[in-house]
């Protein structure tokens, strides 16, 4: 291995890969065969974390950062003048099995610009995940990247090598795709992922009838989205998310806040903060339809178009129907409780174990780890002293930040402060 | 007057002192491992001699009585060697036996709670060892790592990493305390040897290490560097996620 030339293209390769938020390694079944090399059946790990403090659980890179389109939020876009590489196909496979082997990760997310056409791209891509798994028995993760545009016959092959598969469908609406990257059709993404999805209901059911089928995607499929890039309102964001979490049974969709990385005039420029705490509160949304049993209309609709900052939306949720609370913790079912501002599904689940052997008081709760801070204004238990109940929406609100703090406490502060370094001019 | 069991700090022990308990009926016991028993002239101390068969009774009688799964518990919250540990796992297995029906979930009872808490903090430290261990491939063709768990949590490592690298022989040693987990491609023993920390040091890795092993170390900082946003900088994050006191471990934190 030449690694004077490795070294080059593994800085640029990665560089260019990185806006790719996914690094999920979970999910998987495959478990180590014959004594091969990896097993991928447990939970995800996440090897280290870079100082933006994301994980990095796989080698995620891109196959080449030649790309024959020019979409104006991309780095790799065909306009932008930077350096450009491309890997060998057994140039990843040694990267890979060779980190592995170290246990630096849980094995290999591969990308790749688009080069000549969509199908050669997804060749390529596939013969590297071939060969890792035929030639080199390795049972560790593959994330692989659907192109857009691929046919159904490639990435019914793809799904029989990776373990998961995805396509960013990056801009939440229609007219922001045609804006910005107006070379692509919303409905290219849409077609591998509907193919995708179609041949895992199909191994699905032959699982029932036949003994041995082969894994297909078995981490399922995921997709992310850019926030802060076209004017979206979170409403369209989270409404898009949940049509695909539903209509393609995606395992996950993340949400990647804009790096501005072009002086495009259709973009936020350079220098403009990247939006974390929108991308924070959009998470935090995603989570309460997947575990908490919120549909998106609760959320945000037409009168709430877009989420509070200042408050997650949980509690913005419960502000607005009072009327559902107080809770009493010792009675109340799974459904309620997990509406319950403070509690998460861990607290959740201790309290309905716990509730069986005595009622809990506000002391047990405090053990458990809900946060009292918040949920006390929601809840009656075992106890003679609560929260006065007659507060109204707004008055909670303000108790409830007054009385915790938040991480992002600088960016609320919208006050302009006196000695304020950065906005301080000399006259 | 309390009485203070002292044993020698196996698990064994452990559950030979558990077992006198029960069976001379002792009330105001207190269990200690010998390196941390001090002497003094209020309370009678006993010396333990850890028995196996004894051993045995009690954790087959644990079989009866809990899960497989609960019991795996008691041993993971042992293996934290907190100080007191042994006397809530002595309060645990007494409710065990002492309850008609399960206790495992009856968490306003604070130390069932400390029992779940504590065995939450193993499997996360043991997790930690299961992403922080980074093998360098010796001169010999073995994958060796170093580690040093706050939490004595190697025995609960070998299974992942046996199922994980079934074709290379590796090594990970407990340099704290001082013996590791071999494997020799048929199966995973532990092995007490001294191994100085020199093995670590960056002058005399060409004599421990294949000089390819070093070029890895190199491309595996170069991807580590280039993954990073730098827009998005939250060290706090990053420092929450990897302590500082493990960089020492990690190639792409050592430069």
């Amino acid at each position: 291995m030449d690694f004077n030339r490795i070294n080059e293209k593994l800085s640029i390769l990665a560089d260019a890969a990185k806006y790719d938020v996914s690094c999920s390694s979970s999910g998987s079944k495959r478990q180590n065969k014959s004594n091969g090399l990896g097993n991928s059946s447990g939970m995800g790990i996440c090897h280290s974390y870079t100082e933006d403090g994301r994980c990095v659980s796989l080698l995620k890179i891109l196959l080449t950062n030649h790309c024959i389109f020019d979409c104006a939020y991309c780095v790799t876009r065909k306009s932008n003048d930077i350096k450009r590489a491309a890997f060998k196909v057994q140039e990843v496979v040694d990267l890979t099995i060779n980190f592995y082997r170290r246990n630096y990760i849980e094995g290999l997310f591969l990308s790749s610009g688009i080069f000549k056409n969509a199908d050669y791209t997804m060749e390529r891509l596939i013969a590297v995940a071939k060969k890792l798994r035929e030639e080199e028995y390795f049972n560790g993760y593959i994330h692989l990247k659907s192109i857009p545009g691929a046919s159904d016959e490639l990435m019914r092959e793809a799904g029989l090598y990776a373990d998961r598969l995805s396509v960013n469908i990056e801009i939440p609406t229609e007219k922001g795709l045609k804006l910005l990257a107006p070379d692509k059709n919303r409905k290219d993404f849409i077609k591998p992922m509907e193919k995708v999805k179609n041949e895992i209901i199909q191994y699905k059911n032959e699982k029932s009838l036949l003994k041995k089928v082969p894994l297909y995607a078995p981490a399922g499929q995921s997709t992310q989205m850019i926030v802060g890039a076209s004017g979206e309102s979170d409403a369209e964001i989270m409404y898009t998310s949940a049509f695909f979490y539903k209509s393609f049974n995606l395992k996950r969709v993340y949400y990647s806040g804009y790096v501005p990385i072009s002086h495009d005039n259709r973009l936020p420029s350079i220098g403009t903060a990247v939006p974390l705490l929108r991308e924070n509160r959009l998470y935090q949304t995603d989570w309460l339809l997947r575990f908490y049993g919120f549909d998106v209309r609760e959320l945000l609709n037409t009168e709430h178009p877009n989420l509070e900052s200042d408050i997650d939306p949980k509690l913005s949720w419960a502000l607005r129907n009072l009327d559902q609370f107080p809770v009493n913790i010792n009675k109340a079912d799974m459904r309620m409780l997990l509406r319950v501002p403070g509690l998460g599904v861990k607290s959740v689940h201790k309290i309905i174990a716990a509730r069986k052997y005595r009622k809990l008081n506000w002391e047990n709760l405090k053990l458990i780890g809900a946060s009292l801070n918040r949920a006390k204004y929601f809840i009656t238990c075992d106890s003679r002293t609560f929260e006065r109940k007659d507060r109204t929406a707004a008055q909670l609100k303000g108790l409830i930040i007054n009385g915790s703090k938040s991480k992002f406490r600088n960016e609320l502060n919208t006050q302009l402060n006196l000695f304020d370094h950065q906005n301080f001019q000399p006259t | 007057m309390n009485t203070i069991l002292i044993y020698d700090g196996s698990f064994d022990g452990l559950l030979s002192a558990i077992f006198n308990v029960f069976e001379l009926r002792l009330t105001n016991v207190c269990i200690k491992r010998r390196e941390y028993s001090q002497q003094n002239f209020f309370d009678a101390e006993e010396e333990i001699i850890t028995d196996t068969e004894k051993a045995k009774r009690v954790w087959m009688g644990l079989s009866k009585k809990i899960s497989q799964q609960e019991r795996q518990k008691i041993y993971k919250v042992f293996l934290s060697e907190i100080p007191t540990i042994e006397n809530a796992i002595l309060h645990f297995i007494k409710r065990t036996f002492s309850s008609e029906v399960s206790i495992e979930n009856d968490y306003s009872d604070p130390i069932i709670l400390e029992i779940d808490k504590v065995s939450k903090k193993v499997d996360r430290k043991k997790h930690r060892m299961d992403a922080f261990v980074r093998f360098r491939l010796t001169n010999d063709g073995i994958y060796f790592a170093t580690i040093e768990p706050d939490f004595n949590v190697l025995p609960l490592n070998s299974e992942h990493f046996k199922k994980r690298y079934a074709d290379q022989k590796w090594l990970i040693y407990d340099l704290k305390r001082k013996y590791g987990i071999y494997y020799n491609l048929q199966n995973v023993a532990i092995v007490e040897l001294e191994i100085s920390s020199e093995v670590n040091s960056s002058t005399k890795a060409l004599t421990y290490f294949t000089v390819d092993e070093i070029n890895f170390q190199e491309l595996w900082r170069i991807y580590f560097k280039n993954s990073n946003i730098p827009s998005r900088k939250n060290m706090r994050l990053h420092i929450k996620h990897i302590p500082k006191r493990y960089w020492k471990y990690l190639p792409e934190k050592r430069f």
